[in-house]
């Protein structure tokens, strides 16, 4: 087996060394009725050749998002990956390597995710950033979470604009730890409920912007009126190249912003592993979730890096940690922060105005097709639109025209009674043949 | 005043002294070390209105977005192609790694990660797939994701597996929420109390207290197994489930498993199972034999899956029969047309307690770990468990020439673990130790954990280490134990002398947080920021 | 000045005590790095949680020694929460509570009882 180095007369010596006769010897404190003799009712073990060629006869039964026209999103999205992030992130010393918990060899990790942290905060217009989360689903419920201990108040109102996975996500996490969740109806304009559901037991309202519909929307009135009340204000995006055109989380008045970092480094990989942003105003830090690395020095006085604020954490506080979390999303987080460096300001604003004009040029390529009504009037790069009969009936038969033409509303959320709405996104990916071929396969099977 | 729990595996306040230790008193002319570069932020590097990124320019401008487009300055520096890669790589050069030598974090399970794995991932047909795409666009994802709970099942014997926890604590969570679904179907939602061994990690009551349970802690007898006279006391119609890890964190089989599992269930609880250490039984013990209801598997432990510098993991649960109707959505379901998930907790899943999470899980660890059972098959994956076994007793026996172990009767499993009695009188702390063997070219053991042996020092080699390096290993611990019990403290309390940097202060740290990094920080201050 | 077996000290002054931990604590605590003081107004029973104090790798709860209302907390702790460590039984106090009882004081041990205690340890 390639993967074991030990031969069979290295284990008779080592045998020999602990002082016992067989390997059975030392599995002696398993009770007999549950020790196997026979091997496990599963196939032996197999070359590299038998395995690659088993999965790829696996991978090769998919369609994958880049095989033709594609536009789904709702929470990821096909970007370019540049070919560095990919190959920096597969050196050993990456790749390899565990949690930093011993500084003096993890500067690699550590630097990185103090410019991760950085980057996080500027993009989102906060103070601090903690070194990643699981993905934004969960950095959503654990912003909730954390409100209810700033506020110390029960209550969370979700906007009716946010991705249902994520509404979904934070009702199972965040009701288990006591809190009590009020999920406002799927709405493309949601915002205005979500200030007519603020009260004074009101910990946090969450939205999303842009939110699930695509909706780019100005929150400040929102985070006024919560803190008004004395809520926090929660900022979901899911697509974190929008923060390279529309205004951030932290101009409009959040006091917490969390994202999916996918799109940014990371590739589709049917849904994960993600990397989720989390970010807040400085005052709240020591009730944040999750990993802090930050800066200090070493006996010699030479700068460098360290975890930090750990007696927040379950190794410590245990029953009393902020989360259970023990861990983070840290190859995704350095594939997010290798891309966004080479992007750089420049690269990221460009970047997110071509994906903006693509989208004008979609709305405007569906505005020709008969049957058809565009619902989203703001957006980035996601449009929702209303289609004649089931939105899921119409992205089955344009897949058998070859086109990928987005997700329908009702597979995130079958009971909202929106099984007309279909969502499309673009990217720099998409091409004007691909909306070309859009508009033809929706014409064809809309009549 | 209550003093707390100190947790693993880092170090305290930096002690050493304030000199130049690296190179034995020689310096450069201008500051280098060698070739190993010091390295700026790219905050500092000055790249503002830089890209290492070619892209055209817009098509239309954002007239429509109005008042929502952000004119100030992001605060982003770019860096070109050639200054990312070598900014990474000489980072990179700062961390140990799995691939440069033994990692023997205990617990930790630190093994060689497959190539194969991650080119497997890479493949288009899965990391170019969107989550949401039409599933009959997606049968071999699911036919993958099938095969994965296949194999987890078998292994376990266990019969169904709740695919989308994100990692080890997330499946922890995962699985007592499904405890907790299958308690109030019962009637049985009144019981309010989890019972956690001393030794466990702190995950486990993290969890718990998060779900809404008061913790209480099980006894363990004086060979480091669960106190079974302590247990049966505590267990009561109150108690919703034990957490037990096994084999446990002191690296030891609980012997009198089947008796635990069996008061457990007679007192109306389940048996959650801490799933971390699976890696020493796999393919030889079925937890679903020793009469567990939910265990976790991280799959960057015992399938290989790369730990990243901290992530991404996953953490499937399996489950028992009884548990197995409040798995949370997605579920996989096979029917006329395939393959298809169901994604709302309602028909079939009915009682699935919830999400856990956006879409369908780790995909990209779904395959490194297929990938990794394949390769070693039945027989290979019995063999992984043997070596991780025997690798580890080897330790401990050559150690315990010097060193003493917490538990010397009889074997341990896959990790062993010593207490620091040997280093009485000596002047060096297990961190000191610790730190010393990263002079000889090792990372550190997990120290000061489990919590309940003194100055812990929890060693696992895994089943990927040969027996020359083993060997290297023991010989580097043996001629420190030797150097502390000479009285060469010195070699200890300023150590790492050889690392890429000295002792780290993290009092500093901690009582100035200084988390991100900001204009004015630098010496050489960055050009002014500009918007395009 | 009263202390507790769980390292507390408090000092009455009128109907007001001052509340801080020892020198003991302080030492085996280690560097102290944050310092969550309650919130003024905030009533507390003798044994409630009434402070937590971090040092690098270990949290603790303070308890409250006796009852009553807290009516100022020690705000400098803060920015300077290494205070605990310079003057643990000065400037390093924690709150100030106004007395339900003052009753509860007496029942604490005087410093020669609590330095006999600390010989147990």
């Amino acid at each position: 087996m390639r993967y074991l180095p030990l031969t069979p007369s290295d284990r008779a010596e080592m045998l020999d060394v602990i002082g016992v006769r067989s390997i059975d010897d030392l599995f002696r404190d398993v009770p007999e009725k549950a020790r196997n003799k026979a091997l496990f009712d599963l196939p032996p073990h197999a070359g590299e050749l038998e395995v690659e060629r088993e999965l790829s006869g696996l991978a090769a039964l998919n369609r994958p998002a880049g095989a033709g026209p594609f536009f789904c999103g709702a929470g990821a999205y096909r970007h370019h990956v540049p070919a560095t992030v990919d190959h920096i992130i597969q050196r050993s010393e990456f790749l390899t390597s565990y949690t930093p918990y011993q500084p003096e060899i993890a500067q690699g990790t550590l630097q990185v995710l103090f410019e991760f942290q950085t980057q996080v905060a500027a993009l989102t217009g906060l103070e601090v950033a903690n070194a990643s989360m699981y993905d934004g689903s969960t950095a959503c419920a654990e912003a909730v979470m954390m409100a209810q201990r700033v506020t110390r108040r029960e209550k969370a109102i979700l906007s009716g604009g946010l991705h249902p996975h994520y509404a979904a996500t934070t009702q199972t996490i965040a009701h288990a730890e006591g809190m009590q969740i009020v999920r406002l109806s799927a709405a493309i304009d949601a915002e205005a409920a979500v200030i007519q559901a603020i009260d004074a037991g009101t910990a946090c309202v969450v939205v999303q912007t842009p939110n699930v519909f695509g909706v780019a929307t100005d929150v400040t009135k929102i985070a006024e009126a919560a803190h008004a009340a004395g809520a926090l204000l929660i900022v979901v995006a899911t697509e974190a190249v929008s923060f390279g055109l529309l205004k951030s989380p932290g101009e409009m008045g959040a006091d917490i912003a969390v994202a999916e970092g996918q799109s940014i480094g990371n590739a589709l990989n049917y849904g994960g592993p993600y990397v989720g942003l989390f970010a807040a105003r400085e005052k709240l830090v020591r009730q944040m979730p999750g990993r802090l690395c930050g800066e200090t020095v070493d006996a010699d006085g030479r700068r460098g890096y360290v975890l930090t604020l750990s007696t927040r954490e379950q190794h410590i506080r245990r029953e009393k940690a902020t989360s259970n979390i023990c861990t983070n999303s840290g190859l995704c987080a350095l594939a997010f922060s290798i891309h966004l460096s080479l992007l750089g300001e420049t690269g990221l604003r460009r970047l997110a105005a071509i994906n903006h004009a693509k989208a004008r040029e979609l709305q405007a390529a569906l505005t020709g097709v008969k049957g058809l009504e565009v619902l989203t009037p703001r957006f980035f790069n996601e449009i929702a639109v209303r289609v004649p009969g089931s939105a899921a009936g119409l992205v089955e038969a344009c897949a058998a025209e070859g086109v990928i033409a987005g997700v329908p509303f009702s597979r995130l959320d079958p009971s909202a009674g929106l099984d007309d709405v279909l969502l499309l996104a673009v990217t720099e990916t998409t091409t004007s043949d691909h909306i070309a071929a859009l508009t033809a396969a929706l014409s064809k099977v809309i009549r | 005043m209550a003093m707390s729990n100190v947790g693993r595996p880092t170090a305290p306040a930096a002690n050493g002294r304030n000199v130049s230790g690296n190179s034995g008193g020689f310096a450069s002319l201008t500051g280098g070390r060698g070739l190993l570069q010091d390295e700026p932020l790219i905050f500092e590097e000055g790249g503002w209105d830089k890209t290492g990124v070619d892209l055209p320019e817009a098509s239309a401008d954002a007239a429509d977005l109005g008042d929502l487009v952000r004119t100030a300055p992001i605060g982003l520096p770019g860096l070109s192609e050639p200054e990312a890669v070598r900014h990474y790589v000489r980072l990179s050069q700062k961390n140990h790694a799995i691939d440069l030598a033994l990692y023997p974090l205990g617990s930790c399970t630190m093994k060689h990660n497959p190539r194969l794995n991650e080119k497997m991932a890479r493949l288009p047909g899965f990391a170019d797939l969107h989550p949401l795409q039409p599933v009959s666009t997606t049968q071999g994802a699911l036919a993958l994701m099938d095969r994965l709970a296949h194999w987890l099942k078998v292994l376990t014997g266990m019969p169904a597996v709740a695919l989308t926890p994100k990692a080890g604590a997330h499946g922890e969570l995962c699985g007592l929420l499904t405890i907790k679904a299958a308690h109030e179907a019962k009637g049985q939602g009144h019981r309010r109390t989890v019972l956690v061994p001393t030794s466990a990690h702190g995950t486990n009551p993290a969890t718990a207290a998060f779900v809404g349970y008061d913790v209480a802690e099980i006894a363990q007898t004086d060979d480091g197994r669960v106190d079974l006279a302590d247990l049966e006391a505590k267990l009561s119609g109150d108690i919703a489930a034990i957490m037990v890890t096994n084999p446990n964190t002191c690296g030891l089989f609980e012997r009198d498993i089947l008796e635990i599992s069996r008061l457990t269930h007679a007192a109306g609880a389940y048996f959650y199972c801490d799933g971390a250490n699976f890696n020493a039984i796999v393919g030889r013990v079925k937890p679903g034999d020793l009469g567990v209801d939910a265990m976790h598997i991280n799959l960057h432990k015992t399938f290989s899956t790369p730990h990243g510098g901290g992530g991404p993991g996953a953490g499937p649960v399996v489950l028992s029969e009884a548990l197995a109707p409040f798995a949370p959505v997605p579920w996989i379901v096979s029917g006329p047309q395939g393959l298809r998930l169901i994604e709302e907790p309602a028909g079939e899943a009915a009682q699935a307690f919830g999400r856990m999470c956006a879409f369908q899980g780790q995909m990209g660890m779904f395959v490194r770990a297929l990938a990794y059972m394949l390769s070693h098959g039945a027989d290979g994956l019995r063999q992984v468990a043997e070596d991780a076994v025997l690798n580890a007793n080897y330790i401990k026996a050559r150690l315990s020439t010097a060193m003493t172990p917490a538990f010397p009767q009889g074997p341990c499993m896959h990790e062993a673990l010593f207490d620091d009695a040997w280093l009485e009188g000596t002047g060096v702390t297990t961190l000191d130790l610790a730190k010393a063997l990263i002079d000889e070219g090792f990372h550190p053991m997990t120290m000061y954990f489990p919590l309940v042996v003194h100055g812990a020092m929890l060693i696992e080699p895994t089943e990927t280490e040969p027996k020359r390096e083993l060997d290297r290993f023991c010989d580097a611990m043996l001629a420190l134990a030797e150097a502390a019990k000479s009285r060469d403290a010195e070699r200890f309390k300023g150590a790492p002398h050889l690392a890429p940097m000295r002792r780290l202060d993290e009092t500093l740290a901690a009582r100035k947080p200084k988390l991100t990094w900001r204009p004015g920080d630098t010496t050489v201050a960055p050009a002014p920021l500009a918007a395009e | 000045m009263r202390f507790t077996k769980d390292h507390e000290w408090v000092e009455l002054s009128g109907d007001v005590a001052t509340i801080g931990v020892t020198a003991y604590a302080a030492e085996q605590l280690g560097d102290v790095v944050f310092v969550e003081t309650p919130e003024v107004g905030k009533t507390v029973k003798a044994g409630d949680n009434l402070a937590v104090v971090e040092s690098v790798k270990a949290a603790s709860d303070v308890y409250a020694p006796i009852s009553g209302e807290v009516v100022e907390a020690n705000a400098a702790l803060s920015d300077a929460p290494e205070t605990v460590n310079a003057a643990p039984e000065a400037a390093g106090w924690f709150a100030k509570l106004k007395v339900a009882n003052p009753a509860e004081v007496d029942r604490l041990m005087d410093r020669a009882a609590y330095e006999a205690y600390l010989q147990t340890l």
